[in-house]
């Protein structure tokens, strides 16, 4: 279990060396989008068109926050459930995007899409929202306004602690964490 | 007959609601210091860390816990010797959910199913809340409140089984529902299993039986055994903090039964997450 920092956009570089279990502090821009905002992306990389922001490196955060207090960039913002990203993110990745953070199991496809792509899925700590909130410097919806929570913000985060569940090799932390701590 | 105030259970009602969602309960606080002393994964350790780090600033700074605020789920035990003043107990409950998911900064998180419009600007913010009204004796009105999350609903479940399932089969059922359940409901978790009456019996007594404060013991020594034992079988199954391996992913195990029907064994498996928001008072 080794510690890195690392700034977004990421290449292929950085994220080959990251195995599962590795505790990253991400720095830089992320997206935030979940299933509603995801499907929107998806319909235009399939027509062919351009999207809200370049995916090249891109980092995207599966969280819908609270409103923010007055003052504040942003309110409480912790990871969603990620399975319901699954149908998505492959496309994603297969388009340039090289990482996503959220919370729980995700599908095989999921998991060969970060192999074949060099992608990562970081899962951050769900429930500690108000701790990940603190660590967005600045949010700013840049596309769908209409989803409230679930449109897409472009957020800018400092030493945000994510923990490597999927890495480039096939690997999964859920298993390989649930298989070390069994009890038979 | 007593009477209370409209506006005073809304105001109740919505402070209730504001502090539950910065506050995290005494009872699921020190359980969370405990299994951090406990854990033998070292992830699960870092991340059991960072949910008590989170605790802390949610209630110094005042900041919600959890971006899922929750839907608002009440129980309220209406006293058969008090009435409201000025308006129905409902809709009070439902104006002070309002205006504590408002003034709180909460997220609304109502929906409707098919089309899945937010229904804050429709049937109004976070709203309706869910409340479960039962009559009891006295002049008072007792509302347990908590914010509950979608991701640990999600993978709640509940099913009729034939009476000669019996106890192992029950214990088997609830292993099953946390072991598929995985790192999705943000463990670790408390377990709150219903069992008897009718169908929709059981699954809310299994929501009922969460409000339950960590570490009390259940005052049936059957079923406080049964606990133990299913709180043992589910920690061996090794999911850990947020599901990444260890050795804590539940707190708790809490049970509520009613008689059944001849005919069946109805079993409700409610599970909740750690951010354990709950609260009550008494009026």
């Amino acid at each position: 279990m080794a510690t890195y920092h690392l700034t977004t956009p990421l290449t292929s570089e950085d994220t080959r060396q990251l195995n599962a279990g590795d505790v990253v502090y991400l720095s830089g821009v992320l997206y935030t989008a979940r299933d509603a905002a995801h499907k929107r992306l998806v319909d235009l990389i399939d027509k062919g068109e351009e999207l809200p922001f370049d995916l090249e490196g891109s980092v995207i955060y599966f969280v819908g926050p609270t409103p923010p207090k007055p003052g504040d960039p942003i309110g409480s913002a912790g990871p969603t459930t990620s399975y319901r990203m699954d149908s998505y993110s492959p496309t994603m990745l297969a388009h340039g995007s090289k990482g996503m953070i959220g919370k729980g199991k995700r599908n095989q496809a999921v998991i060969d899409a970060c192999k074949e792509y060099d992608g990562i899925y970081f899962g951050a700590t769900g429930g500690a929202g108000a701790l990940l909130g603190k660590r967005i410097k600045s949010a700013e919806v840049i596309a769908y306004p209409e989803l409230g929570p679930e449109a897409v913000r472009r957020i800018e985060v400092e030493d945000f602690p994510v923990t490597v569940i999927n890495d480039t090799h096939g690997r999964d932390l859920y298993q390989m964490g649930r298989e070390q701590y069994e009890v038979k | 007959m007593r009477e209370i105030e409209f506006d005073t259970v809304v105001k109740t009602v919505r402070d209730l609601i504001i502090h539950c969602s910065t506050d995290l309960p005494e009872d699921m606080y020190n359980a969370l210091k405990t299994s951090v002393e406990v854990e033998k994964s070292p992830v699960a350790k870092a991340v059991l860390e960072q949910i008590l780090d989170n605790a802390n600033i949610a209630k110094t700074e005042e900041r919600p816990l959890c971006q899922d605020t929750g839907l608002a789920v009440f129980f309220v035990r209406v006293g058969e010797e008090v009435k409201i003043k000025g308006g129905l107990l409902r809709d009070a409950i439902n104006m002070g959910t309002e205006q504590g998911y408002k003034d709180g900064y909460l997220r609304a998180s109502t929906c409707h199913p098919f089309s899945r419009a937010n229904l804050k600007d429709t049937i109004g913010y976070n709203l309706p809340a869910i409340i479960h009204f039962d009559l009891v004796a006295g002049d008072k009105i007792e509302i347990e409140y908590a914010a509950k999350g979608g991701g640990s609903e999600n993978v709640s479940r509940a099913r009729v089984f034939p009476p000669a399932a019996g106890k192992e089969g029950i214990i088997e059922y609830v292993r099953e529902v946390v072991s598929d359940a995985g790192g999705n409901p943000c463990p670790p978790i408390v377990v709150g299993v219903g069992i008897g009456g009718t169908f929709e019996k059981a699954v809310i007594s299994s929501k009922h039986a969460l409000f339950r404060d960590i570490g009390t013991e259940n005052p049936d020594e059957e079923l406080n055994e049964m606990e133990q034992t299913m709180l043992e079988q589910i920690n061996n199954l090794g999911i850990g903090a947020m599901g990444m391996g260890g050795t804590k992913t539940a707190m708790a195990v809490h049970i509520e039964s009613n008689p059944c029907h001849i005919a069946s064994l109805p079993v409700s498996v409610n599970i909740q997450c750690h951010s354990s928001r709950h609260a009550h008072i008494t009026l």
